[in-house]
């Protein structure tokens, strides 16, 4: 290390050391970052069942030094379940994004909230289908141009954008579910401690929790990481309201 | 649980139940289908009194998913469904013989395509036994033709799923799932605790951390991941079952599996006990076929029949058996009718006078 290279901070022991495969501006990275930092925070590296999903996200197994099982497109909260049931004593997290979580696994979240399993999902909604390169997403706004979209989002022929952070909190297992976004540090900031919370009611057997960051995807988007920070500032959290959706913990 | 050598009289799926329990089952996902309802059923109350855990899933789609998650985790887990059912289970199937995984999956064959009947049928065998899903892949089958064989093949697939991390399919039919005959239990060898702890999602203490996957995106690592599957089922072939009845000096013998084959083994009672020189061979275990026995009758210049309740799926794998050789001929029972015995003699008869 020469004098002028300062060690600003260390790398938390759930990140394995690798060179990151997300476009410029992506924020898959600033999430996996803020899981592995809770994980090593909370003592939990060495207890943690990680379920890998479809998408960008699939490589989350490669930067967390947690063992893993990768799931099939959309199955990841069975798949979840599976594992919980089968080591109740391991702490479960699984990680998913929209097209992935809100298409064509809307049945599995749905029931693993209402079961009230005790694990913990990251929901990346970033409004569109990366990996597969920019097609329409159960989260795609009104207006939205994407691939399958290309006049726009028609919630005429289409539908309007899912929250899933509301439709979560509603159902009867569910012991956490917050919305947070990764646009500025204030909002990382915060998104870590709602991130903890969703950990905590796992750890205390309270039920499932359920986190959900608004994120970018500027490669998708065709916009600058600058740009495509201010639009989750300016139509995002706009339609999809940041807060705590419910919190098994601050009730009574 | 039943004692060693406790006799009961119970039906097929419930011996399949029991069976799956006593070789230590610790994981149950399932979801309603006519007519294998009596192992959720069985399982939802009787798994957790002996500290299992029984789900019913949203769906077959989830129930199959979450096979991966216990089979990750290295538990003992097992589904069951029927024929429509098994259908939604194929993807997480692929992905359960693409990542390596051990598990059991009971598929009480009913009628089909589509919604069919919930009787009795054979449709399923090419989907058993050819992958079903996706990919290269091929499940390991095995067909019981009895309750008793319900019980102990349901046991032998557990070790078998552990031996080869590999799916293993029960694959019965609504005749074999609803009789009722005496089932001998037993007590069966606890299998070892530290089974699966060489490659299971366990937590990653004091080594490097572990992937289950079946993504093979860098050149060449994905034809490596076939070659050790293939490698698998060639192995796996050279431990086929099947039993041979009255075959030694018979001229004819009649190829049928399952409860088909336990019916045909009544008309080759009754043929014999009238003369006729027929015989039959009941392939236990359908993938890998027992391709090997059946070809040495074919050398001792024996004729052949192939009986299945459909419209003619084994057949091909029987005539894969004996091609350089003979031929097979073949009767198809339709699905949608019950056969008995008798149906089976003149089918019989006509191969033994002809050619």
């Amino acid at each position: 290390m020469s004098e002028q290279e300062i060690l600003a901070f260390d790398k938390a022991d759930a990140i394995v050391d690798v060179p990151t495969h997300y476009c410029p501006g992506c924020q898959h990275g600033v999430a996996h970052r803020l899981a592995g930092e809770l994980l090593s925070e909370m003592g939990l590296t060495e207890d943690t069942l990680l379920v890998t999903s479809i998408g960008c996200s699939v490589f989350l197994y490669n930067y967390l030094n947690v063992d893993s099982v990768e799931a099939p497109h959309g199955r990841a909260p069975a798949v979840a379940t599976g594992v919980k049931r089968a080591r109740k004593d391991k702490f479960v997290l699984s990680y998913q994004g929209d097209g992935d979580l809100a298409s064509i696994g809307m049945a599995e979240i749905m029931h693993i909230a209402n079961r009230g399993e005790k694990v913990s999902i990251i929901f990346v909604n970033n409004t569109v289908y990366g990996m597969t390169g920019g097609q329409m997403a159960p989260t795609t706004m009104e207006g939205q141009k994407t691939t399958t979209s290309p006049n726009g989002r028609d919630p005429m022929k289409e539908g309007q954008a899912i929250r899933m952070a509301e439709i979560i909190a509603q159902l009867g297992g569910t012991a956490y579910s917050a919305r947070v976004a990764l646009n500025n540090v204030k909002n990382i900031r915060k998104a870590k401690k709602a991130m903890k919370k969703a950990f905590e009611v796992q750890q205390k057997g309270l039920g499932f929790g359920f986190i959900e960051l608004l994120a970018t995807c500027p490669t998708n988007w065709r916009m600058t990481p600058i740009q495509a920070n201010e639009r989750v500032e300016s139509e995002m959290i706009p339609y999809f309201p940041l807060g705590v959706y419910k919190d098994a913990t601050a009730e009574d | 649980m039943a004692k060693n050598g406790e006799k009961l009289f119970i039906k097929g799926n419930e011996a399949i139940s029991r069976g799956a329990i006593a070789a230590g089952l610790k994981c149950y996902f399932g979801y309603p289908i006519t007519p294998q309802n009596d192992i959720p059923e069985y399982m939802s109350a009787e798994l957790p009194k002996v500290g299992g855990e029984f789900v019913q899933a949203e769906s077959e789609v989830a129930a199959a998913n979450m096979l991966i998650g216990a089979a990750a985790a290295g538990s003992r887990c097992m589904t069951s469904s029927s024929s429509p059912g098994v259908s939604l289970k194929q993807e997480a199937i692929s992905y359960l013989a693409g990542s390596q995984l051990p598990a059991v999956i009971v598929n009480m064959n009913r009628g089909g395509p589509g919604l069919g009947d919930i009787g009795p049928s054979q449709g399923d065998y090419f989907q058993a036994t050819k992958g079903g899903g996706h990919g290269d892949y091929r499940t390991l089958v095995l067909a019981p033709g009895t309750c008793q064989e319900c019980y102990d093949l349901v046991i032998e697939a557990f070790d078998l799923a552990f031996k080869y991390r590999n799916p293993v399919m029960i694959l019965g039919d609504a005749i074999v799932g609803q009789m009722k005959e005496p089932v001998i239990t037993r007590e069966v060898k606890e299998h070892d605790a530290a089974e699966g702890t060489e490659w299971r999602i366990e937590g990653a203490k004091d080594r490097d951390h572990r992937i289950i996957k079946s993504l093979f995106l860098t050149e060449g690592s994905l034809a490596g991941h076939n070659q050790a599957l293939q490698a698998k089922y060639d192995d796996m072939a050279k431990s086929t079952k099947q039993e041979l009845f009255e075959t030694e000096d018979a001229e004819l013998i009649v190829v049928a599996y399952g409860s088909i084959g336990r019916i045909v083994k009544s008309t080759v009672r009754k043929l014999r006990a009238q003369g006729h020189k027929v015989g039959l061979f009941r392939p236990i275990t359908l993938y890998p076929f027992p391709s090997e026995e059946l070809n040495k009758l074919a050398k001792q210049g024996k004729k052949f029949l192939t009986i299945e309740h459909n419209l003619g799926q084994m057949v091909e794998d029987v005539r894969l058996s004996i091609r350089t050789i003979t031929d097979s001929d073949f009767f198809g029972f339709m699905p949608g009718n019950l056969p008995t015995p008798d149906d089976f003699e003149e089918p019989i008869l006509k191969s033994l006078g002809g050619k």
